[in-house]
């Protein structure tokens, strides 16, 4: 658990984070979101501080994070930026075994545990490992850089913007890939984005920043329900909020009874896939399937429509 | 418009079957000029009367003349015309070779039997063939894109041919290594001090200019005022900086103990050192201010976020990354001192200096050259070698990481 206790940060006469508290449970994916100069990648640096605050503390499970020195806490906290931040001069297996040499591991260790990262992120171990970080694609970058912040088995993972330099498909496989290595691993995963979208497809709750103040912190389907003030809603995008709201749930879940034509969808695809599918193709319905292939039903515009709506 | 168009298709059918070689053009002409029209060689009856200029006709035994033209006509042709690299290289080391060779002939076929005043040197027709087919050696190297160690190994084979050719006393008739004769113990005494006193400030000013340049990077408010500091030094003229030097180093001699044991006095190889040194910090902290601030953000960031100290950072991740721009501003300061170092000679500090400074005094042009020729080679093999390392490192350590 990490407790943000009346955390303040000025610069001179600037205040860049303005008086936040919040509490991040564990093994759950945070999003901090908010334009630029909210102040958001402040306070997710002050909690692995890189940058001190002015007032207020921050616990982890209960520990200030000042009791211990600023480098022996940042080895305990997993970090990864945009544009990955890798080593030039190091190669890929070197980068991503920076933490554990630094922590003192035996060199079989750190070579295992570098092997093992290398394999979950489908990069293989004795062709990427050897390589320096320029032969490497974008998208491959960023998972080394991943697996770099991941490599000493941190609780907690700090992201800043981390998928923001990678073309859309590219960063929708490297979502996904994030999601699965949080729940294999049951990180608590702290992201800093300035990207909706990112943020209600990732976040199990989102904490939305403006001019330094915590505007609102609450789970998705809550933000777009009801968006605290203007700013939130204006940051949600009027004209496609339900679409973002029906992308939260699964086909699964709106399965009504019935029999419908033609190919069918899986109960694990979102609810705003179905959508854009039936109304792609022109039918009022499609079956839904379950994962062994069974028929579950199926799922109808009228009914998804209805789950586009504000919730009352 | 059209008429023109037509003209230029026409014109270049015409050189497809005959094309030349642009930098070969130059080449030519330049080896033509100083085949035929310039003397070869130049015949003194002593060492300080006006020499007389001798062609290769004249300069050389028959049919050595003769063959000496015909090797330079074919190489020129060689040059002229694109023709492929191989043939080029044969035709610049051929002639590198034979020119060598044949001033050692000129130089005992000239001198009068049983004379020893008599002085033969080369004169500018050859330095124009050494400088024409130089050009060509140097512009296939370049073309054949040697690694960095094959550059190394090409000049070991010419230091080895040069060394050959004055161990086998091929040159020993020539003027300049009848004044290495004379000079023989002095020579290697000032080498040695000419390449103690390059190494030595150099040593000196990477030992203060690295954490120096650190500093500057850290500290913002020291940069500015530091490197304009060293940028000032750099513009003085180094004769008057000896000048500068002498009232405080003599001071220190005088008033501090110690201080004349170890060599420290007014004039003498302390000022020349201190100057060299001064002359050499600007190039190593600029260059390790730069390198420094070349370092990925990103990477410093991450570094930091990942839990290295201060220290950790700097050697693990800033300094590596910086250290090529360091290593090039240390070739800089290497062969700016060897050079810089014949200067020293002026206040009695030693070096190849001594040699230029008696030979301009008594108008013995042989002896200035006994002291150019040896700091050029020792500039020209350091600029080689240096230059090699730093793209041996520059590429291992390729900086050219995509920000993506």
């Amino acid at each position: 658990m990490i407790e943000i206790d009346h955390i303040t940060k000025r610069y001179g006469e600037t205040t860049v984070v303005d008086d936040v508290s919040m509490v991040i449970e564990p093994r759950t994916v945070t999003v901090i979101v908010g334009t630029s100069g909210s102040g958001k990648t402040t306070l997710l640096r002050m909690i692995n501080r890189l940058v001190e605050p002015s007032s207020g503390t921050i616990r982890l499970d209960g520990i200030d994070n000042r009791s211990v020195p600023g480098h022996e806490l940042r080895r305990s906290i997993g970090y990864a930026i945009q544009g990955n931040g890798l080593f030039p001069h190091r190669t890929v297996a070197q980068n991503i075994a920076t933490v554990p040499a630094l922590l003192g591991w035996d060199a079989a260790r750190i070579k295992a545990r570098v092997d093992e990262l290398l394999a979950l992120l489908q990069l293989d171990p004795a062709a990427f490992g050897p390589r320096y970080p320029h032969e490497l694609s974008g998208g491959q970058q960023q998972r080394v850089g991943v697996a770099r912040a991941l490599a000493a088995e941190p609780n907690v993972l700090l992201m800043d913007e981390p998928f923001g330099a990678l073309d859309p498909i590219i960063r929708t496989k490297a979502q996904e890939d994030l999601l699965a290595i949080q729940k294999r691993f049951g990180t608590t995963i702290i992201l800093v984005t300035h990207d909706m979208e990112e943020a209600v497809h990732l976040g199990d709750r989102i904490a939305v920043m403006d001019a330094g103040k915590l505007v609102q912190y609450a789970t998705p389907a809550d933000i777009l329900a009801n968006p605290a003030s203007d700013f939130v809603e204006t940051l949600i995008g009027a004209s496609d909020r339900p679409f973002k709201l029906l992308s939260l749930g699964t086909v699964g879940d709106a399965v009504e009874p019935g029999p419908a034509a033609g190919e069918g969808i899986r109960a694990g695809a979102s609810q705003r896939d179905a959508l854009a599918e039936l109304l792609w193709s022109g039918r009022p319905a499609m079956p839904v399937t379950g994962e062994n292939g069974a028929a579950l039903g199926r799922v109808t515009v009228e009914g998804l429509v209805k789950r586009a709506a504000r919730p009352q | 418009m059209h008429r023109g168009a037509r003209q230029g298709s026409r014109g270049r059918i015409a050189v497809v079957s005959i094309r030349f070689d642009k930098l070969g053009v130059v080449i030519a002409l330049i080896a033509c000029y100083g085949a035929f029209s310039a003397p070869f060689a130049i015949f003194r009856a002593n060492r300080i009367v006006a020499g007389e200029p001798r062609s290769i006709i004249e300069a050389l035994p028959q049919p050595l003349g003769a063959v000496l033209l015909a090797v330079l006509v074919a190489a020129g042709l060689i040059a002229l015309f694109r023709t492929p690299l191989v043939a080029r290289l044969g035709a610049a080391a051929v002639t590198l070779a034979s020119l060598a060779l044949l001033i050692g002939v000129a130089g005992s076929h000239l001198t009068p039997e049983g004379n020893t005043f008599a002085r033969i040197s080369p004169a500018s027709g050859f330095w124009l063939l050494i400088f024409a087919f130089t050009l060509l050696l140097a512009d296939v190297l370049t073309r054949l894109q040697l690694s960095p160690v094959g550059r190394v190994v090409v000049l070991g084979i010419g230091a080895a041919a040069i060394w050959l050719l004055l161990a086998s006393g091929q040159w020993d008739s020539l003027s300049i290594l009848k004044e290495y004769a004379n000079r023989a113990d002095s020579f290697w005494n000032e080498a040695r001090r000419h390449v103690e006193l390059a190494l030595g400030s150099l040593f000196a000013a990477t030992l203060v200019g690295l954490p120096l340049g650190i500093l500057c990077h850290r500290v913002q408010a020291l940069r500015d005022g530091v490197l304009n500091v060293l940028n000032i030094i750099q513009t003085i003229p180094s004769i008057a900086l000896f000048g500068i030097l002498i009232a405080p180093l003599g001071w220190v001699a005088a008033n501090v103990p110690g201080a004349s044991v170890l060599g420290i006095r007014g004039i003498g190889a302390a000022p020349a050192f201190v100057a060299l040194f001064l002359y050499s910090l600007l190039p190593v902290v600029a260059n390790t201010v730069v390198g420094l601030a070349g370092v990925p953000r990103a990477a410093n960031d991450a570094a930091r976020g990942m839990g290295m100290t201060g220290w950790q950072r700097l050697s693990g991740v800033e300094f590596p990354l910086a250290f090529p721009v360091i290593l090039t501003g240390i070739r800089i300061v290497l062969v700016q001192n060897i050079g810089l170092a014949t200067i020293a000679a002026l206040i009695g500090g030693g070096g190849f200096g001594v040699f230029v400074f008696q030979g301009v005094g008594q108008t013995a042009m042989d002896l200035v050259l006994l002291g150019a020729v040896p700091t050029v080679a020792l500039a020209f093999a350091a600029a080689i070698i240096l230059d090699a390392v730093v793209e041996t490192v520059a590429t291992r350590k390729s900086t050219e990481v995509a920000a993506a």
